[in-house]
């Protein structure tokens, strides 16, 4: 983030978003989960989201860090880091990335709970918050 | 020859995470290709049935059922995604 921060001197914003873990979904206590991914495609596709947004944004850079594996409440899951001249495209670029990460970048989060494991669902609201990008096409 | 991996739910629904097959001449496309996995019965069925959603997968690319298969490609079949 320092690197991206300081590669250039017209650098005037940096818009950032984590993910975390949070120890409660669909009423159920979570005590971890275990987070699955497809090998190469899941790269690629982040790499096209990433794409797409300095395609669509003035922004200069975006990164996109993603864990996978075991994690528990509180750990970071997800780093998106948009640097650009002004705050709205970096802002904006920031959700796209997001929206379009979490319907599209294949990952499968499956939760800890007290009633056992369990594979989260994916849900309408996600597609929902991606529909709003292509109707201002 | 085509490839075949299976991910998260799916893949403990069916019990594999992968597997080389041929398939007949006349399975083109991931929905016609879908329907002749469900032939194997039991959670095959139920899974390529089109009772829960799917995503699909060609060569690391997502696709529609539409989408044309040959010879070499490598086809994933997963649940919605639930990253971030």
């Amino acid at each position: 983030m320092a690197r991206m921060r300081m590669a250039r001197p017209d650098v005037g914003a940096v818009a950032a978003f984590i993910g975390q873990v949070r120890d409660l979904n669909e009423g159920s206590e979570v005590s971890g989960m275990t987070l699955e991914h497809y090998p190469g495609m899941t790269e690629k596709a982040l790499e096209g989201i990433v794409e797409r947004a300095k395609g669509r944004w003035d922004i200069f850079d975006a990164l996109v860090i993603h864990r996978i594996g075991a994690l528990k409440p509180l750990d970071q899951i997800v780093l998106v880091v948009v640097t650009g001249a002004h705050r709205g495209e970096a802002f904006a670029a920031c959700e796209y990335i997001m929206d379009y990460l979490k319907t599209e970048a294949p990952f499968w989060k499956k939760e800890q709970t007290d009633a056992g494991e369990r594979w989260v669902e994916a849900r309408a609201s996600d597609d929902d918050a991606k529909q709003r990008w292509s109707e201002s096409d | 020859m085509i490839k075949l991996l299976y991910f998260a739910r799916l893949r403990e629904a069916l019990g594999i995470a992968e597997e080389e097959i041929a398939v007949p001449n006349d399975v083109a496309d991931i929905q016609q290709l879908m329907a002749w996995l469900a032939q194997r019965g039991g959670a095959w069925q139920e899974e390529f049935t089109g009772c829960r959603p799917l995503r699909a997968a060609i060569n690391q690319e997502l696709v529609d059922n539409t989408a044309a298969i040959h010879d070499g490609v490598e086809v994933a079949f997963f649940p919605p995604v639930t990253g971030g």
